[in-house]
């Protein structure tokens, strides 16, 4: 049963409800049943925050290492200069997102036209 | 409920819908721009489209669902390759809801709300939270979870019809201003050593797991990556004898 299988128009809706909305949204609820058991200060909470900040850094690493999209046409190491230089700004001026931000995009625009 | 307390809690939803005037919710923009592209390109309907932000929201979800429908792939096969890229939101909202519920916050409340939190309006919140009062937090995340979704919504419904044609490279800058964005200021937001040394960790183990497995590399960067990080923190904090 993909999505195209059926010609009926109520069809697309069911799919995108069962596979899209249940199959995202039971990881919310069941993390609103685990967070509503969690104390603050408590050693499992810090856990839970340590694991739910380690798996964001992993999408963002994959954001910029394993592009989809346009983002492919610049070589990795082009993006990860971008990201170093970006982020080591961001450092210097004392976590100051926006410089970040500011210097990365230049670097890897210059760096994409570089190597096109 | 006293008079002043339903007018602050106003005040507080008000407060949040204001950052969808901010660089993340004009970065989250721009990636629905993207998306509005791709769901169009993949032949799914306007409203197919607009529902599927709406009740799904996640990005990442929703590039695989859309991913999984261009594959001509089964029911079952999408589920599973939707359900394992949205595992990670259980942690986000197990973290976040002792951070903004009261003693008074009914279950059903943060269920409804539960389905808003998303990567943007997680670190966002995360970010701010220290400047809110407890009493005013949910109402401040329901005013700019709920604002940023509904303005997607209406990015993506004006901009399916009209793609756009961007050089290859103001596109690539485009996608680029998120992995940035988040890692700035995930790093920004962090008031614990732990958090720190759990992104290190989730950044440079990501492209280990990814050869071990692609499919599962973020669970495990996250669930490996995330425990070793809270190991760390606790021998530290034994060896020094004191909290950072």
């Amino acid at each position: 049963m993909t999505f195209q299988a059926l010609d009926a128009w109520w069809w697309p809706y069911l799919f995108i409800i069962l596979a899209g909305w249940l199959a995202t949204d039971i990881w919310r609820w069941l993390g609103v049943l685990v967070g509503n058991r969690l104390r603050e200060d408590s050693a499992a909470l810090s856990w839970v925050r340590a694991v739910a900040t380690a798996l964001v850094a992993a999408v963002i690493a994959k954001l910029i290492l394993y592009p989809s999209g346009a983002l492919e046409a610049s070589p990795m190491a082009v993006r990860i200069l971008a990201t170093i230089s970006g982020f080591g700004a961001f450092l210097v001026t004392g976590n100051r997102i926006i410089v970040g931000i500011v210097v990365a995009i230049p670097v890897l625009i210059l760096g994409t036209l570089w190597f096109a | 409920m006293s008079n002043s307390l339903v007018r602050s809690k106003a005040a507080w939803f008000l407060n949040g819908m204001r950052g969808i005037v901010s660089v993340p919710a004009l970065i989250l923009m721009t990636s629905f721009v993207g998306f509005a592209g791709l769901a169009s390109g993949a032949g799914i309907s306007l409203a197919q489209t607009l529902f599927m932000v709406a009740i799904v929201w996640a990005l990442p979800s929703k590039v695989v669902l859309v991913g999984s429908i261009i594959a001509g792939s089964s029911l079952p096969a999408t589920f599973i390759a939707v359900t394992l890229s949205a595992m990670r939101l259980m942690p986000m909202v197990a973290a976040l809801v002792p951070e903004i519920r009261t003693k008074k916050t009914p279950t059903w409340l943060l269920l409804i709300l539960s389905h808003f939190v998303a990567i943007t309006a997680w670190v966002y919140t995360m970010q701010k939270i220290d400047t809110i009062p407890r009493e005013g937090r949910i109402a401040y995340f329901a005013g700019m979870a709920g604002t940023l979704c509904v303005a997607n919504i209406v990015i993506v419904a004006i901009v399916y019809n009209l793609v756009p044609e961007l050089p290859t490279v103001v596109a690539a800058a485009l996608f680029f201003l998120t992995p940035i964005y988040f890692l700035t200021s995930l790093w920004a937001s962090a008031r614990e050593r732990v958090i720190h040394i759990a992104m290190v960790l989730g950044l440079f183990s990501a492209p280990v797991f990814h050869r071990i497995s692609a499919e599962f590399d973020i669970l495990y960067a996250g669930i490996i990556g995330g425990t070793v990080a809270f190991a760390i923190d606790r021998l530290w904090r034994r060896r020094t004898g004191r909290r950072p």
